[in-house]
């Protein structure tokens, strides 16, 4: 064999070699940027899906954040999503598909108590670490240690949920004697009904109307009506957004007048319903998550509020998105911090962590207790204020929806009675 | 907590609530009573009337009303398009009991689906400046504009239906496809024909009820469902095919309604609204007006 054979030979076992090497290396790269599966049943269409949509929206957002900075662990960060209808009955389904066939490494919940309670289940038998995404009282039978919910409404929701508003009522003066309690036939105003039940007990007030009405009714003046005739201090409803339309607009119709009106309506939150009540808002105290006031802007928040306006616009949802999506991206958020933190996939270490740990989010310092709520209470009281016309703009700067509880965060004073803020 | 004021409100308040819920119900006496066509997807059709009065109130300042009058001759168009599928499809070969209704059950999520993905899923509100006003007609007795204005068009809508079907040629040759095809074959008329018209004037009556509908509260894709019961309800309590009976239907349904939601907790008020649906029904078995 020839010198230049031999080199040859040399060079053809180099080239194997170097191909075999950069191969693996190459099979090494791809397995570090296999991407961290987050999966979720969303309610896309079906009853929630005004809220599911920006929800999922939300959670692409923090997706793409993430991915831009490098991802998690630096693996990238993808998310897989299903619709699962606004049906309870889809969830089972939908998240054995996820863990079985997708093999996602974790898994958030859907929008709402309905779709959260499926989950529970799966998520024990499987020991994994979930993150709910605005559920009310889940985990209450269950104590599952290793479920996070993103609802400000602490620990013990129920009665939480409208202590703000109760507090705010027993501070007037002079103080408010006698209370209507009205909500849907349904689960949520069930609830939070029951809840303002035990606080009318502590506050010392006087039921004088307590009455709830099937979710489809049409014409809500009759109720105003009968509750403007035992007349009223404070009038607490617990309702959602068709019906919350329908009570703001029958009362102010009827012209019930109580002192305090509001408390618990779902919906006044949403853009579309702002705008088209307008100044039928004046007065009205009602809980909420956030409001663009200088004492609720955390970290992050206007970058996220811009990004999601930019994409609510095209894909027709909530054009402000004020109420659910920041919660729903502090819930990926957590997640995220809590794999970068305990530099783990594992599912008992992420969720040890998150459990010990206080994180700095969108919606501001979240810390969860011991049932998996935020340890504190932060259901917000705001009320709407010189709301004039009907222009979403005038809801993008502070002194509209004014923060009046908790005090930590408070942006301004209530206008008592009721009829003071409609002039 | 009784009080006369109470009950001249709530009765008022029913009596304006039912000439709403005739407008929405016109469509299906039409459709259903007259036609034999079970259209489960009315209210679909109203839904899309409503989210009509939407666009043309956000995007132009046009009056909801205005709005569902305007549509009504492109409603007419479409009611008549669906049912020459029907007829096409199913009446034709005899398979129109079953099939017919799946035909309609599938529409109604076919148009459900569309506004969704069209407009997404956010409750949509109209404004209109008779909205969230009322008047104090003495007494105690108040009138909200949001229900006044609905009851009026409603009422206007029966009595023009009913006008056209008794004095006109068309609207005499609808009464008489009702009764006896063969019988009207034989006058020289086209059955099928009469039919599509008599459809296409039921879906031109969703236009005008879905402005109504959306003047009285928020709309989504799937508010359609809340009103399938009441409709089908109030056509068989004012008995099938008599559109005075719908009218009459529907405010029986609307006061008693609004006399529960007043006196004895709403709760109640579709519980016994749907009691007198079936207590008539076993006294009169052909509805209040039916022959």
């Amino acid at each position: 064999m020839t010198r230049q054979w031999k080199l040859l030979g040399w060079a053809l076992v180099a080239a194997v070699v170097g191909t075999l090497a950069l191969a693996g290396t190459g099979i090494f790269v791809a397995r570090a940027a296999d991407p961290i599966k987050i999966g979720l049943g969303m309610a896309l269409t079906g009853g929630l899906s005004a809220n599911g949509k920006p929800a999922l929206m939300a959670i692409q957002i923090w997706k793409d954040d993430v991915n831009k900075k490098g991802g998690l662990l630096g693996r990238p960060v993808e998310v897989i999503a299903y619709d699962d209808q606004t049906n309870a009955a889809t969830v089972p389904g939908i998240y054995t598909k996820l863990l079985e066939v997708d093999k996602v490494d974790f898994v958030v919940s859907g929008y709402g108590t309905n779709l959260i309670a499926p989950l529970m289940p799966i998520a024990m038998e499987r020991k994994l670490t979930i993150m709910g995404i605005l559920g009310l009282a889940n985990n209450e039978k269950y104590k599952y240690p290793n479920y996070f919910q993103i609802q400000p409404s602490g620990p013990d929701p129920e009665a939480n949920w409208a202590t703000g508003f109760f507090e705010i009522a027993a501070k007037q003066n002079p103080k408010p004697q006698t209370i209507a309690l009205v909500g849907a036939d349904a689960e949520y105003p069930r609830h939070a009904i029951a809840g303002a039940r035990e606080l009318v007990k502590k506050f010392g007030f006087k039921i004088v109307y307590d009455k709830s009405y099937p979710p489809s009714t049409v014409d809500y003046t009759p109720i105003a009506r009968a509750i403007k005739a035992v007349s009223p201090d404070i009038v607490f409803v617990a309702s959602y957004p068709p019906d919350s339309v329908g009570m703001v607009r029958a009362s102010a119709e009827v012209g019930l007048q109580p002192k305090i009106f509001g408390g618990g309506m779902v919906g006044l939150q949403f853009t579309t319903v702002m705008t088209s009540l307008g100044p039928m808002l004046n007065g009205i105290v009602n809980y909420d998550f956030w409001a663009p006031e200088s004492t609720m802007m955390f970290p992050g928040i206007k970058e996220f509020f811009a990004e999601y306006q930019k994409r609510a616009k095209e894909a027709g949802v909530d054009t402000l998105g004020y109420y659910l999506p920041p919660f729903a991206y502090s819930a990926v958020q957590i997640l995220g911090l809590g794999i970068e933190g305990s530099k783990s996939l594992d599912q008992q270490k992420v969720a040890d962590y998150i459990r010990a740990n206080e994180f700095s989010t969108i919606v501001g310092k979240v810390r969860f207790g011991a049932n998996g709520e935020w340890a504190k209470s932060r259901v917000l009281q705001v009320q709407y204020q010189g709301i004039k016309g009907t222009d979403t703009e005038q809801f993008r700067v502070p002194g509209k929806k004014v923060v009046l509880y908790p005090e930590e965060f408070k942006s301004g004073n209530v206008i008592y009675p009721y009829s003071a803020a409609q002039k | 907590m009784f009080s006369w004021d109470l009950v001249a409100n709530a009765v008022v308040a029913g009596i304006l609530l039912g000439g709403f819920y005739a407008a929405v119900s016109l469509g299906v006496s039409l459709t259903f009573g007259l036609l034999d066509i079970v259209n489960i997807a009315h209210p679909a059709f109203v839904i899309l009337g409503a989210y009509a009065a939407y666009v043309m109130n956000s995007s132009f300042g046009l009056d909801p009303i205005v709005t569902g009058v305007l549509f009504t001759p492109l409603f007419y168009l479409i009611g008549a398009g669906v049912y020459r599928i029907y007829y096409g499809s199913f009446e034709r070969r005899g398979e129109e009991s079953l099939r017919g209704l799946v035909f309609f059950f599938g529409l109604l999520f076919i148009i459900e689906v569309s506004l969704s993905l069209k407009f997404g899923v956010d409750y949509r509100l109209v404004q209109a400046g008779y909205i969230g006003k009322s008047i104090d007609l003495g007494g105690g007795v108040g009138i909200a504009f949001r229900y006044l204005v609905p009851c009026v068009v409603g009422v206007m809508m029966t009595l023009a239906l009913y006008l056209f079907l008794g004095r006109t040629f068309y609207g005499r040759a609808i009464m008489a496809v009702s009764q006896d095809q063969g019988a009207l074959r034989l006058m020289g008329a086209d059955p099928v024909q009469i039919k599509t018209i008599a459809f296409g004037i039921g879906i031109a009556a969703a236009s005008v009820a879905g402005a109504l509908l959306i003047s009285i509260a928020p709309v989504i894709p799937s508010t359609d469902r809340d009103y399938i019961g009441r409709m089908f309800a109030i056509t068989v309590l004012g008995g099938m095919g008599s559109i005075g009976g719908t009218l009459v239907a529907a405010v029986i349904l609307g006061v008693v309604e609004s006399l529960m939601s007043t006196f004895f907790g709403p709760s109640w008020s579709l519980a016994v609204s749907f009691g007198i649906l079936l207590a008539a029904l076993a006294v009169r078995p052909a509805g209040l007006f039916g022959r």
